[in-house]
Protein backbone atom coordinates (compact mmCIF):
# COMPACT_ATOMS: atom_id res chain seq x y z
CA UNK A 1 0.00 0.00 0.00
CA UNK A 2 1.87 3.19 -0.90
CA UNK A 3 0.26 6.79 -0.55
CA UNK A 4 -1.21 9.17 -3.75
CA UNK A 5 1.37 11.58 -5.15
CA UNK A 6 1.65 14.54 -2.81
CA UNK A 7 4.52 17.72 -3.08
CA UNK A 8 6.28 17.38 0.18
CA UNK A 9 6.98 19.95 2.10
CA UNK A 10 9.16 20.28 5.57
CA UNK A 11 9.36 23.78 7.11
CA UNK A 12 11.84 24.92 9.61
CA UNK A 13 9.56 27.27 11.92
CA UNK A 14 6.13 27.79 12.88
CA UNK A 15 5.99 31.05 10.94
CA UNK A 16 7.01 29.17 8.09
CA UNK A 17 4.85 26.26 7.97
CA UNK A 18 1.99 28.86 8.55
CA UNK A 19 2.62 30.70 5.89
CA UNK A 20 2.68 27.50 3.55
CA UNK A 21 -0.27 26.53 5.37
CA UNK A 22 -1.93 30.09 4.65
CA UNK A 23 -0.86 29.59 1.06
CA UNK A 24 -1.89 25.48 0.40
CA UNK A 25 -5.16 25.66 2.19
CA UNK A 26 -7.09 23.17 2.06
CA UNK A 27 -5.11 21.05 -0.59
CA UNK A 28 -2.63 20.46 2.12
CA UNK A 29 -2.77 18.57 5.81
CA UNK A 30 -0.30 19.10 8.11
CA UNK A 31 2.23 15.83 9.26
CA UNK A 32 3.25 15.31 13.08
CA UNK A 33 3.78 11.53 13.64
CA UNK A 34 2.04 10.25 10.73
CA UNK A 35 -0.12 7.73 12.59
CA UNK A 36 -3.19 8.12 11.93
CA UNK A 37 -2.49 10.37 8.33
CA UNK A 38 -0.19 7.97 6.82
CA UNK A 39 -2.47 4.82 7.21
CA UNK A 40 -5.44 7.17 5.55
CA UNK A 41 -2.86 7.74 2.94
CA UNK A 42 -2.54 4.57 1.97
CA UNK A 43 -5.48 3.41 1.67
CA UNK A 44 -6.54 6.03 -0.08
CA UNK A 45 -8.80 7.41 2.19
CA UNK A 46 -6.77 10.95 2.16
CA UNK A 47 -5.19 12.49 -0.66
CA UNK A 48 -3.59 15.66 0.23
CA UNK A 49 -1.98 17.60 -2.81
CA UNK A 50 0.80 18.30 -0.60
CA UNK A 51 2.06 17.36 3.01
CA UNK A 52 3.37 19.85 5.58
CA UNK A 53 5.71 17.85 7.92
CA UNK A 54 5.92 19.72 11.28
CA UNK A 55 8.96 17.15 11.96
CA UNK A 56 11.74 19.59 11.78
CA UNK A 57 10.41 22.12 13.74
CA UNK A 58 12.36 21.96 17.16
CA UNK A 59 10.24 24.72 19.07
CA UNK A 60 7.08 22.96 18.71
CA UNK A 61 8.73 19.48 20.77
CA UNK A 62 9.35 22.09 24.24
CA UNK A 63 7.18 20.80 26.78
CA UNK A 64 7.37 23.27 29.90
CA UNK A 65 5.17 25.39 32.95
CA UNK A 66 4.41 28.12 34.01
CA UNK A 67 2.66 29.69 36.23
CA UNK A 68 1.00 26.71 37.23
CA UNK A 69 -0.32 26.02 33.23
CA UNK A 70 1.68 22.94 31.49
CA UNK A 71 2.40 23.81 28.03
CA UNK A 72 3.08 21.28 25.53
CA UNK A 73 4.21 21.51 22.56
CA UNK A 74 2.33 19.82 19.53
CA UNK A 75 4.89 17.87 18.71
CA UNK A 76 5.68 16.81 21.36
CA UNK A 77 5.31 12.78 21.08
CA UNK A 78 3.60 10.33 23.54
CA UNK A 79 7.00 8.74 24.58
CA UNK A 80 8.09 12.11 25.50
CA UNK A 81 5.02 12.83 27.83
CA UNK A 82 5.83 9.48 29.28
CA UNK A 83 9.66 10.55 30.14
CA UNK A 84 8.42 14.23 31.20
CA UNK A 85 9.72 14.93 34.56
CA UNK A 86 7.25 18.28 34.45
CA UNK A 87 4.43 15.87 33.47
CA UNK A 88 5.05 13.81 36.19
CA UNK A 89 4.77 16.45 38.77
CA UNK A 90 2.04 18.77 37.38
CA UNK A 91 -0.25 16.46 35.66
CA UNK A 92 0.56 12.71 35.90
CA UNK A 93 -2.64 11.49 34.11
CA UNK A 94 -1.47 12.60 31.07
CA UNK A 95 1.69 10.41 31.31
CA UNK A 96 -0.57 7.60 32.27
CA UNK A 97 -2.67 7.53 29.72
CA UNK A 98 0.17 7.66 26.81
CA UNK A 99 1.35 4.84 28.35
CA UNK A 100 -1.99 3.05 27.26
CA UNK A 101 -2.02 4.36 23.42
CA UNK A 102 -0.61 1.85 21.15
CA UNK A 103 3.04 0.68 21.39
CA UNK A 104 6.51 1.43 21.93
CA UNK A 105 6.92 2.21 18.39
CA UNK A 106 4.08 4.10 17.36
CA UNK A 107 4.72 6.17 20.47
CA UNK A 108 7.82 7.38 19.57
CA UNK A 109 6.22 9.01 16.43
CA UNK A 110 2.47 9.66 17.35
CA UNK A 111 2.18 13.10 19.16
CA UNK A 112 -0.54 14.39 21.41
CA UNK A 113 -0.83 17.68 18.89
CA UNK A 114 -1.65 14.72 16.08
CA UNK A 115 -4.00 12.80 18.98
CA UNK A 116 -6.00 16.15 19.53
CA UNK A 117 -6.17 17.75 16.03
CA UNK A 118 -7.52 14.53 14.17
CA UNK A 119 -10.94 14.62 15.50
CA UNK A 120 -11.08 10.69 16.19
CA UNK A 121 -13.24 9.77 18.77
CA UNK A 122 -11.40 6.70 19.39
CA UNK A 123 -7.75 8.73 20.38
CA UNK A 124 -7.72 8.68 24.14
CA UNK A 125 -6.03 12.93 24.26
CA UNK A 126 -9.40 14.26 24.02
CA UNK A 127 -11.24 12.83 26.90
CA UNK A 128 -8.77 13.84 29.20
CA UNK A 129 -8.08 17.33 27.49
CA UNK A 130 -11.67 17.62 28.11
CA UNK A 131 -11.60 16.51 32.03
CA UNK A 132 -8.44 18.32 32.57
CA UNK A 133 -10.10 21.77 30.92
CA UNK A 134 -7.10 21.90 28.54
CA UNK A 135 -7.17 24.45 26.26
CA UNK A 136 -5.23 24.52 22.69
CA UNK A 137 -3.32 27.25 20.97
CA UNK A 138 -4.47 27.38 17.54
CA UNK A 139 -1.69 29.54 14.91
CA UNK A 140 -3.20 30.89 11.35
CA UNK A 141 -2.46 33.33 9.25
CA UNK A 142 -3.75 36.19 10.95
CA UNK A 143 -2.27 35.19 14.87
CA UNK A 144 -3.05 33.33 17.30
CA UNK A 145 -6.05 32.06 19.28
CA UNK A 146 -6.72 30.16 21.99
CA UNK A 147 -9.93 27.43 21.91
CA UNK A 148 -10.93 25.62 25.10
CA UNK A 149 -10.93 21.88 24.58
CA UNK A 150 -14.99 22.10 25.22
CA UNK A 151 -15.20 24.11 22.01
CA UNK A 152 -12.84 22.30 20.18
CA UNK A 153 -14.72 19.47 18.69
CA UNK A 154 -17.60 19.72 16.45
CA UNK A 155 -18.39 16.21 14.96
CA UNK A 156 -16.54 13.18 13.93
CA UNK A 157 -13.15 14.02 12.10
CA UNK A 158 -14.71 17.70 12.81
CA UNK A 159 -12.64 20.78 14.80
CA UNK A 160 -12.86 23.92 15.39
CA UNK A 161 -9.85 24.65 13.25
CA UNK A 162 -9.71 26.52 9.88
CA UNK A 163 -8.29 24.84 7.32
CA UNK A 164 -5.28 27.36 7.56
CA UNK A 165 -4.83 26.89 11.40
CA UNK A 166 -1.99 24.86 12.77
CA UNK A 167 -2.18 23.16 15.91
CA UNK A 168 0.91 24.50 17.74
CA UNK A 169 -0.01 23.96 21.78
CA UNK A 170 -1.45 22.70 24.44
CA UNK A 171 -2.06 24.47 27.67
CA UNK A 172 -3.49 22.33 31.07
CA UNK A 173 -3.82 23.81 34.18
CA UNK A 174 -1.52 21.81 36.50
CA UNK A 175 -3.71 19.77 39.06
CA UNK A 176 -4.49 22.14 42.24
CA UNK A 177 -3.58 20.01 45.80
CA UNK A 178 -6.74 17.90 47.41
CA UNK A 179 -7.08 16.56 43.69
CA UNK A 180 -7.21 13.42 41.98
CA UNK A 181 -7.25 12.44 38.37
CA UNK A 182 -7.91 9.09 36.48
CA UNK A 183 -8.02 7.34 33.19
CA UNK A 184 -9.65 4.19 32.86
CA UNK A 185 -9.45 2.23 29.46
CA UNK A 186 -11.06 -0.92 28.29
CA UNK A 187 -9.36 -2.40 25.19
CA UNK A 188 -9.24 -5.67 23.61
CA UNK A 189 -5.56 -6.12 23.33
CA UNK A 190 -2.14 -3.49 23.94
CA UNK A 191 -2.24 -1.20 21.06
CA UNK A 192 -6.29 -0.86 20.66
CA UNK A 193 -8.48 2.22 20.53
CA UNK A 194 -10.49 2.05 23.76
CA UNK A 195 -13.90 0.30 23.70
CA UNK A 196 -14.62 2.74 26.17
CA UNK A 197 -12.54 5.02 27.77
CA UNK A 198 -13.38 7.78 30.76
CA UNK A 199 -11.42 10.47 32.55
CA UNK A 200 -12.23 11.71 35.70
CA UNK A 201 -10.69 14.91 37.75
CA UNK A 202 -12.30 15.21 40.90
CA UNK A 203 -11.02 18.06 43.48
CA UNK A 204 -12.34 17.54 47.56
CA UNK A 205 -12.21 19.89 49.63
CA UNK A 206 -13.64 19.95 53.58
CA UNK A 207 -14.55 15.92 52.37
CA UNK A 208 -17.00 17.28 50.06
CA UNK A 209 -16.99 17.43 45.93
CA UNK A 210 -15.47 20.94 44.91
CA UNK A 211 -14.11 20.54 41.68
CA UNK A 212 -15.72 17.28 38.88
CA UNK A 213 -14.88 16.69 35.11
CA UNK A 214 -15.84 13.33 33.11
CA UNK A 215 -15.27 12.72 29.60
CA UNK A 216 -15.61 9.70 27.80
CA UNK A 217 -13.30 7.91 24.70
CA UNK A 218 -14.80 6.17 21.47
CA UNK A 219 -18.72 6.21 22.79
CA UNK A 220 -19.51 8.59 20.89
CA UNK A 221 -19.15 11.00 17.48
CA UNK A 222 -16.67 13.20 19.38
CA UNK A 223 -15.00 12.59 22.76
CA UNK A 224 -17.53 13.02 25.26
CA UNK A 225 -18.12 15.54 28.03
CA UNK A 226 -19.92 14.44 30.50
CA UNK A 227 -21.06 17.31 32.08
CA UNK A 228 -24.44 16.15 34.25
CA UNK A 229 -22.26 13.19 35.90
CA UNK A 230 -19.52 15.46 37.12
CA UNK A 231 -22.45 17.81 37.81
CA UNK A 232 -24.19 15.54 40.17
CA UNK A 233 -20.84 14.82 42.26
CA UNK A 234 -20.19 18.45 42.99
CA UNK A 235 -20.58 19.56 46.32
CA UNK A 236 -21.82 15.94 48.26
CA UNK A 237 -19.59 13.57 49.57
CA UNK A 238 -18.72 11.18 47.36
CA UNK A 239 -20.42 7.18 48.09
CA UNK A 240 -20.58 4.31 45.80
CA UNK A 241 -24.17 4.94 45.79
CA UNK A 242 -23.37 8.43 43.93
CA UNK A 243 -20.59 6.91 41.96
CA UNK A 244 -23.38 4.42 40.71
CA UNK A 245 -25.78 6.97 40.20
CA UNK A 246 -23.15 9.63 38.12
CA UNK A 247 -22.15 6.52 35.78
CA UNK A 248 -25.96 6.31 34.87
CA UNK A 249 -26.12 9.99 33.84
CA UNK A 250 -22.39 9.13 31.96
CA UNK A 251 -24.02 6.24 30.06
CA UNK A 252 -27.36 8.23 29.08
CA UNK A 253 -24.72 11.15 27.60
CA UNK A 254 -23.10 8.09 25.30
CA UNK A 255 -23.89 7.62 21.52
CA UNK A 256 -21.51 4.90 21.03
CA UNK A 257 -21.86 2.90 17.35
CA UNK A 258 -21.63 -0.98 17.05
CA UNK A 259 -18.55 -2.62 15.35
CA UNK A 260 -15.62 -5.27 15.81
CA UNK A 261 -15.13 -3.69 19.42
CA UNK A 262 -18.96 -4.34 20.52
CA UNK A 263 -22.54 -3.71 19.96
CA UNK A 264 -24.21 0.15 21.37
CA UNK A 265 -25.38 -1.93 24.67
CA UNK A 266 -21.95 -3.48 25.33
CA UNK A 267 -19.86 0.08 24.57
CA UNK A 268 -22.85 1.43 26.65
CA UNK A 269 -22.13 -0.53 30.08
CA UNK A 270 -18.39 -0.52 29.57
CA UNK A 271 -18.54 3.69 29.89
CA UNK A 272 -20.47 3.12 32.62
CA UNK A 273 -17.73 0.82 34.40
CA UNK A 274 -14.96 2.67 33.09
CA UNK A 275 -16.31 5.27 35.09
CA UNK A 276 -17.11 4.13 38.31
CA UNK A 277 -13.47 3.15 38.00
CA UNK A 278 -12.31 6.16 37.18
CA UNK A 279 -14.53 8.23 40.01
CA UNK A 280 -12.77 5.86 42.55
CA UNK A 281 -9.17 6.24 41.37
CA UNK A 282 -9.39 9.91 40.91
CA UNK A 283 -11.00 9.95 44.83
CA UNK A 284 -8.56 7.99 46.47
CA UNK A 285 -6.11 9.83 44.78
CA UNK A 286 -7.83 13.23 45.45
CA UNK A 287 -7.61 12.39 49.53
CA UNK A 288 -4.02 11.30 48.79
CA UNK A 289 -3.89 7.59 48.54
CA UNK B 1 6.24 14.48 -9.02
CA UNK B 2 9.26 15.63 -8.46
CA UNK B 3 12.18 13.30 -6.83
CA UNK B 4 13.40 15.04 -3.99
CA UNK B 5 17.06 14.19 -2.56
CA UNK B 6 17.93 12.59 0.45
CA UNK B 7 21.05 11.79 2.55
CA UNK B 8 21.02 9.77 5.64
CA UNK B 9 23.09 7.23 6.88
CA UNK B 10 22.23 3.18 6.73
CA UNK B 11 24.05 0.84 8.83
CA UNK B 12 26.76 3.04 9.49
CA UNK B 13 27.13 3.89 5.66
CA UNK B 14 26.49 7.31 4.24
CA UNK B 15 23.55 6.81 1.41
CA UNK B 16 22.44 10.13 -1.12
CA UNK B 17 19.51 8.74 -2.80
CA UNK B 18 16.57 10.42 -4.72
CA UNK B 19 12.73 9.81 -3.49
CA UNK B 20 9.47 9.87 -4.41
CA UNK B 21 7.62 11.71 -1.23
CA UNK B 22 5.38 9.21 -1.11
CA UNK B 23 7.76 6.50 -1.00
CA UNK B 24 7.58 4.58 2.69
CA UNK B 25 10.82 4.01 4.17
CA UNK B 26 10.32 0.34 4.26
CA UNK B 27 10.08 0.14 0.49
CA UNK B 28 13.22 2.16 0.06
CA UNK B 29 15.37 0.25 2.47
CA UNK B 30 13.78 -3.33 0.15
CA UNK B 31 13.70 -1.69 -2.99
CA UNK B 32 16.18 0.94 -3.59
CA UNK B 33 18.78 -0.54 -1.10
CA UNK B 34 18.29 -4.12 -1.51
CA UNK B 35 18.19 -4.48 2.30
CA UNK B 36 14.82 -7.14 2.21
CA UNK B 37 15.93 -8.00 6.33
CA UNK B 38 13.21 -5.96 7.34
CA UNK B 39 10.06 -7.26 6.58
CA UNK B 40 6.94 -6.12 5.52
CA UNK B 41 4.29 -7.74 7.33
CA UNK B 42 0.67 -5.65 8.07
CA UNK B 43 1.50 -2.39 6.72
CA UNK B 44 -0.82 -0.97 8.95
CA UNK B 45 1.76 -0.07 11.84
CA UNK B 46 0.53 -3.25 14.29
CA UNK B 47 2.77 -6.00 13.44
CA UNK B 48 5.96 -4.84 14.36
CA UNK B 49 7.56 -7.19 11.19
CA UNK B 50 9.07 -3.57 9.80
CA UNK B 51 10.80 -2.34 13.00
CA UNK B 52 13.97 -0.73 11.93
CA UNK B 53 16.33 1.51 14.81
CA UNK B 54 15.76 5.61 13.60
CA UNK B 55 17.92 8.56 15.27
CA UNK B 56 18.06 6.06 18.45
CA UNK B 57 14.53 4.98 18.66
CA UNK B 58 12.00 1.97 17.42
CA UNK B 59 10.25 2.81 14.76
CA UNK B 60 7.89 0.66 12.64
CA UNK B 61 9.39 1.79 8.88
CA UNK B 62 5.79 0.75 6.97
CA UNK B 63 4.50 4.14 8.65
CA UNK B 64 7.57 6.32 7.83
CA UNK B 65 8.29 8.33 4.89
CA UNK B 66 11.70 7.95 3.59
CA UNK B 67 11.73 11.90 3.43
CA UNK B 68 11.32 12.13 6.77
CA UNK B 69 14.38 9.99 7.68
CA UNK B 70 16.48 12.52 5.38
CA UNK B 71 19.35 13.55 7.76
CA UNK B 72 18.82 10.24 9.89
CA UNK B 73 20.96 7.35 11.31
CA UNK B 74 19.35 4.52 10.17
CA UNK B 75 20.41 0.50 11.53
CA UNK B 76 18.67 -2.34 10.14
CA UNK B 77 18.67 -6.03 11.03
CA UNK B 78 21.23 -6.31 8.60
CA UNK B 79 23.35 -3.62 10.76
CA UNK B 80 23.11 -6.29 13.71
CA UNK B 81 25.55 -8.49 13.03
CA UNK B 82 29.43 -6.71 13.17
CA UNK B 83 33.30 -8.32 12.82
CA UNK B 84 31.26 -11.75 11.61
CA UNK B 85 30.23 -12.36 14.67
CA UNK B 86 26.41 -12.54 15.45
CA UNK B 87 24.79 -9.78 17.66
CA UNK B 88 23.85 -11.61 20.84
CA UNK B 89 20.29 -11.36 20.09
CA UNK B 90 20.40 -13.38 17.38
CA UNK B 91 22.61 -15.69 19.30
CA UNK B 92 19.74 -15.46 21.53
CA UNK B 93 16.97 -16.52 18.83
CA UNK B 94 19.48 -19.47 17.78
CA UNK B 95 19.51 -21.08 21.25
CA UNK B 96 16.60 -20.27 22.56
CA UNK B 97 14.69 -21.51 19.41
CA UNK B 98 13.04 -17.95 19.39
CA UNK B 99 11.63 -18.15 16.23
CA UNK B 100 9.62 -20.81 14.26
CA UNK B 101 8.66 -19.26 9.97
CA UNK B 102 11.08 -16.15 11.17
CA UNK B 103 9.02 -13.35 9.50
CA UNK B 104 8.36 -11.67 12.86
CA UNK B 105 11.79 -12.02 13.62
CA UNK B 106 13.72 -9.13 11.91
CA UNK B 107 11.23 -6.62 14.06
CA UNK B 108 11.86 -8.70 16.86
CA UNK B 109 15.20 -8.37 16.94
CA UNK B 110 15.68 -4.44 16.21
CA UNK B 111 13.30 -3.72 18.57
CA UNK B 112 15.14 -6.29 21.70
CA UNK B 113 18.50 -4.20 20.44
CA UNK B 114 16.70 -0.62 21.34
CA UNK B 115 14.95 -2.06 23.93
CA UNK B 116 18.14 -3.58 25.54
CA UNK B 117 19.61 -0.58 25.59
CA UNK B 118 16.75 1.37 27.30
CA UNK B 119 16.47 -1.15 29.70
CA UNK B 120 19.84 -3.62 30.07
CA UNK B 121 18.08 -5.39 33.27
CA UNK B 122 14.57 -5.84 32.37
CA UNK B 123 12.28 -8.20 33.83
CA UNK B 124 10.35 -10.80 31.18
CA UNK B 125 7.50 -9.03 32.34
CA UNK B 126 9.51 -5.82 30.86
CA UNK B 127 10.77 -7.32 27.94
CA UNK B 128 6.67 -8.23 27.05
CA UNK B 129 5.70 -4.71 27.20
CA UNK B 130 8.72 -3.55 25.18
CA UNK B 131 7.50 -6.16 22.46
CA UNK B 132 4.56 -5.09 22.78
CA UNK B 133 3.95 -3.53 19.40
CA UNK B 134 6.05 -7.12 17.63
CA UNK B 135 3.25 -9.77 16.59
CA UNK B 136 4.38 -13.43 16.89
CA UNK B 137 2.46 -15.73 15.12
CA UNK B 138 4.35 -19.04 15.88
CA UNK B 139 6.11 -19.22 19.01
CA UNK B 140 3.63 -17.97 21.54
CA UNK B 141 6.44 -15.41 22.63
CA UNK B 142 7.51 -17.57 25.54
CA UNK B 143 11.03 -18.57 23.47
CA UNK B 144 11.34 -14.79 22.67
CA UNK B 145 11.29 -13.30 26.04
CA UNK B 146 13.96 -16.16 26.62
CA UNK B 147 16.17 -15.31 23.80
CA UNK B 148 15.83 -11.77 24.85
CA UNK B 149 16.88 -12.94 28.74
CA UNK B 150 19.72 -14.76 26.75
CA UNK B 151 21.44 -11.89 25.25
CA UNK B 152 20.79 -9.27 28.19
CA UNK B 153 22.77 -11.81 30.05
CA UNK B 154 25.55 -11.85 27.51
CA UNK B 155 25.76 -8.37 27.13
CA UNK B 156 25.47 -8.02 31.05
CA UNK B 157 28.73 -10.70 30.90
CA UNK B 158 30.49 -9.65 27.79
CA UNK B 159 29.14 -5.84 27.48
CA UNK B 160 27.36 -4.45 23.97
CA UNK B 161 28.99 -5.94 20.94
CA UNK B 162 31.01 -3.02 18.78
CA UNK B 163 28.98 -1.94 15.81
Amino acid sequence: MIPGNFDYHRPGSVDEAAALLGRLGEDAKVLAGGHSLLPMMKLRLAEPKSLIDLGAIAELRVIREKDGVLQIGAMATEAALIASDLIRRHCPLIAEAAALIADPQVRNRGTIGGDIAHGDPGNDHPAIMLALGASFVLRGGKGERVVAAGDFYRALFETAMKADELLVEIRVPALRPGTGASYQKLKRKVGDFAIAGAAAVIGIKDGRCGHAAIALTNVGPTAVNAEAAAALLVGKAIDEALIGEAAKLAMSACAPTADLRGPVEYKTRMAGEMTRRAIREALKRAKGG
Amino acid sequence: MAKQKIALSVNGKKIEASVEPRTLLVHFLREELNLTGTHIGCETSHCGACTVDLNGMSVKSCTVLAVQADGGDLKTVEGLAAGGKLHPLQEGFMQEHGLQCGFCTPGMLMRGYRMLQENPNPSDEDIRWGLSGNLCRCTGYQNIVKSVQYAADKIRKEGAPKP
